[in-house]
C-alpha cells in the first residue's frame, strides 16, 4: 500500500528578480557587484532549514503567471528556455532547465475541479515560465535537482474582492492537500510573492546601490510587521482575518493567493513560522519564512 | 479610403489611426467563432489598408505591455521569439520576427525625456513582447514589410504622462518626417466572461460594459477621438476590471498623437466579444470637418511636472500620483 503523501514545509518565497541579480548564478546573463543581502541571507538559511528534511517536489503558485479563466497548472514533463523580466530585464534574463511532476499537477487540476473550479493544464512546450516562479523556486533550490509543480494565480481579488479570492484559495489548498496526500509525495510549498507591494518608481543608476534601499513608507512597514508577528505566533486565522485590510492598504501581493493557498494546503496551521528574514527591494517588503508539517 | 485633410490640430505624420484588440484569437483561431472570424476579416482589412498607406514605420502602443519604471521603447533591431500567451496557451504559439526602427525608437525615447518623462529603451534579446503587439503585427504586417516602434503603458501613469507620452511621439514624428500609422492595442471592456472558454456565450460580459462599448463606438463613428478622450476616466470606472491600473488610457495616447480634435472620419471595421470583453477594430483619419458636440474639459499639458494637487494647492508632485500607491 502506497504511503500518504505530506506537506512537509510550506515558506514564503518572495521573487524580486533582484535576488537572483544579486546571487550571480551562471544561469543569469546581467551580473553584480552585491545587493539585497538581508533578503539573500534569509533564503540561505532557508536553504540550511529545508536541507535537514526529505521532499520530492517543489509547488510554486505565483502571481506572475496571472490567469483569469480558472487556475492553471504547468503539464509538461519538462521546461527549458530563457525568462526575461518585462519590468527589470536589465536584471533578469535567466536560463532554466525544469522538470515538471506532471502527475502531481493532474492529480490538484482534477481535484479541484472536482471541487467545481474552472481548471486547465498547461500543455503547450514552448510556453515560457514567469520570473516569479524561477526566481521562487531558484533561491529556495539553486541546484534544480527536484520536480516542480506550477501553478497560475486567478485573478479572482481584481474581479471580485480579496474574500472572493480568499475562498477561492481556501479550496485549491484543499484540493493541493487532497492530491498530494493521495500521491504518496513528500512536498514543499511556495508560496511567491511579497508582503508589502508599492514600488518606487525610479531606481539608482547602480541597481544594488543599497543607500537607496528602504521601504517605500512606514505605514507599510508597520503593516508588514504585524503580519510577521502573525507569523511568529502561529495565529494564522487572524492573518486571514486581517488579510482583505492588509492588501488593501499595501498593495499587498498576497492579491495573487499564494499565502492563503499554502496555508489552507497546510491545514491552517497553529505552530509559528521560523522567519529567516525580512527585507525590501525597491521598496516592497519581503519575508522568507518556513512553516513545518504539524 | 478616405483621404486624410488635415488641420493645425492634427499631427499631419499620421497617416491614419487605428483602435485595436489583442487578444490572440483572431490571429490562432479565427475558425473557432464566428465572431474571431469577423475581427479576423476586419484586421485583414485593416492590413491590406497598412500595405496601400505604405508607412515607413507602425507606431504602436500597448495596454498589453505594462511598465513600472517609467515607459518602455522596444529598441532591440529585430526581437525575435516564440511567443505563448499566459491565459490562451492551447490556442497555440506564435513564432514573430519583426523589424524595429531603432532610429526612431531613439528620437521618441530622447522627446520623451525633453518633455520630462521618465523614458528608457529596452533592448534584449528574449524580451517577452506582449501578446497584443505581437498578434497586430503578426496580422497587420505578415511579411514583416514595414518597421515598428512598441512603446509600453505604465501602470501608474495618468493622463498627464499619457498626454505627454503621445506628445512626444508627435515631436519624434514631425522631427524625423516620417509618416506613421499609429496604433493603441485595447479591447473596450476588458471583463472576461469567466466561464470554461467552450461555454461561453457569443456576448459582452455584462450589460452596462455593453453599454459603455456602444456610447465609445458611437462617438468614434463619427469622429469624436477627442470626446472618447475625454470619457476615458469615466469609461474606467464603468467598464474596465483592474484595480492596479490607474486608468484607462489607450485613448489619450492616440488622441494626443493624432490631434487632441473631433475632426476625424471615424469608421467602425468591427465589434465583437471575445470571451466576454470588447474587441473593436476602428479606423481614424484625419478631417477638416470636426463633429459637433464638443465636450472638451480637461487641461491639455505640454512638459510633465506631476499630477496636479488640485485640492491642497501644493507644489505638484514628483512622486506619483495618489493612485500610484503613494501614501494620502
Amino acid at each position: 500500500m502506497k504511503q500518504k503523501g505530506q506537506i512537509v514545509a510550506g515558506c514564503m518565497a518572495p521573487h524580486p528578480p533582484h535576488l537572483v541579480y544579486g546571487e550571480n548564478p551562471p544561469q543569469n546573463e546581467p551580473k553584480s557587484e552585491c545587493g539585497w543581502e538581508t533578503l539573500r541571507w534569509a533564503y540561505e538559511r532557508l536553504r540550511e532549514s529545508l536541507s535537514e528534511i526529505d521532499y520530492d517536489v517543489l509547488l510554486v503558485q505565483s502571481p506572475h503567471w496571472r490567469t483569469q479563466i480558472g487556475t492553471h497548472f504547468l503539464g509538461c514533463p519538462e521546461f527549458k528556455s530563457k525568462s526575461v523580466d518585462p519590468i527589470f530585464p536589465h536584471l533578469f534574463r535567466f536560463n532554466y532547465d525544469l522538470k515538471v511532476d506532471v502527475e502531481l499537477a493532474r492529480a490538484i487540476h482534477d481535484r479541484a475541479y472536482e471541487k467545481g473550479m474552472i481548471t486547465k493544464m498547461m500543455e503547450n512546450p514552448d510556453f515560457r515560465i514567469d520570473y516569479g516562479t524561477i526566481t521562487s523556486l531558484h533561491m529556495t533550490r539553486p541546484t534544480w535537482d527536484k520536480p516542480v509543480v506550477g501553478i497560475s494565480s486567478v485573478g479572482r481579488s481584481a474581479y471580485f474582492s480579496m474574500d472572493v479570492m480568499q475562498e477561492e484559495m481556501i479550496k485549491l489548498g484543499e484540493a493541493t492537500r487532497e492530491a498530494i496526500e493521495a500521491s504518496g509525495k513528500r512536498c514543499v510549498l511556495l508560496a511567491s510573492h511579497s508582503l508589502s507591494h508599492r514600488h518606487f518608481i525610479t531606481e539608482p543608476d547602480v541597481p544594488e546601490d543599497m543607500s537607496q534601499e528602504h521601504i517605500y513608507h512606514h505605514g507599510q512597514y508597520l503593516w508588514d510587521m504585524k503580519m510577521i508577528d502573525l507569523m511568529k505566533k502561529g495565529d494564522v486565522k487572524t492573518i486571514f482575518d486581517v488579510m482583505t485590510d492588509f492588501t488593501e492598504q499595501t498593495i499587498s501581493e498576497c492579491d495573487g493567493g499564494g499565502l492563503m493557498w499554502m496555508l489552507s494546503a497546510m491545514g491552517m496551521p497553529t505552530t509559528p513560522a521560523k522567519v529567516h528574514g525580512y527585507g525590501t527591494v525597491i521598496g516592497t517588503g519581503n519575508v522568507v519564512a518556513e512553516w513545518r508539517a504539524q | 479610403m478616405t483621404k486624410a485633410e488635415y488641420t493645425d490640430s492634427h499631427c499631419a505624420n499620421v497617416l491614419k489611426g487605428f483602435v485595436l484588440p489583442g487578444l490572440p484569437h483572431p490571429l490562432l483561431k479565427p475558425e473557432g467563432r464566428p465572431a474571431w472570424q469577423k475581427l479576423r476579416q476586419a484586421y485583414d482589412k485593416v492590413a491590406e489598408e497598412v500595405e496601400a498607406l505604405s508607412p515607413d514605420l507602425i507606431l504602436i502602443y500597448s495596454t498589453y505591455w505594462a511598465s513600472i519604471l517609467g515607459h518602455q521603447i522596444q529598441a532591440l533591431p529585430n526581437p525575435k521569439w516564440t511567443l505563448v500567451d499566459d491565459e490562451w496557451h492551447d490556442l497555440g504559439s506564435i513564432p514573430y520576427e519583426f523589424t524595429t526602427d531603432v532610429e526612431f525608437a531613439k528620437a521618441y525615447n530622447e522627446a520623451n525625456l525633453e518633455r520630462g518623462l521618465q523614458s528608457r529603451l529596452t533592448a534584449y534579446e528574449g524580451f517577452p513582447i506582449d501578446t497584443g503587439s505581437v498578434v497586430c503585427l503578426k496580422l497587420l504586417d505578415p511579411k514583416n514589410k514595414f518597421k515598428s516602434c512598441i512603446v509600453s503603458s505604465n501602470i501608474y501613469s495618468d493622463r498627464a504622462e499619457q498626454i505627454i507620452l503621445g506628445k512626444g511621439a508627435r515631436d519624434a514624428l514631425e522631427k524625423s518626417g516620417k509618416k506613421a500609422v499609429v496604433i493603441s492595442i485595447s479591447s473596450l471592456s476588458n471583463r472576461y466572461s469567466i466561464v470554461e472558454p467552450d461555454a461561453c456565450p457569443d456576448a459582452i460580459s455584462s450589460k452596462k460594459d455593453e453599454e459603455w462599448n456602444q456610447k465609445f463606438l458611437e462617438f468614434l463613428s463619427k469622429g469624436r477621438l477627442e470626446d472618447v478622450s475625454q470619457l476615458s476616466r469615466q469609461f474606467h470606472r464603468e467598464a474596465r476590471v483592474t484595480k492596479k491600473v490607474v486608468n484607462y488610457k489607450p485613448f489619450w495616447w492616440l488622441a494626443s498623437v493624432m490631434g487632441e480634435t473631433n475632426a476625424y472620419h471615424g469608421e467602425i471595421l468591427e465589434y465583437q466579444p471575445v470571451q466576454g470583453t470588447g474587441a473593436a477594430i476602428v479606423g481614424l483619419t484625419a478631417t477638416a470637418q470636426p463633429a459637433p458636440d464638443l465636450e472638451f474639459d480637461e487641461d491639455n499639458v505640454d512638459v510633465f511636472q506631476g499630477d496636479r494637487n488640485v485640492l491642497s494647492g501644493e507644489e505638484p508632485a514628483t512622486s506619483p500620483s495618489f493612485d500610484d500607491g503613494a501614501p494620502t
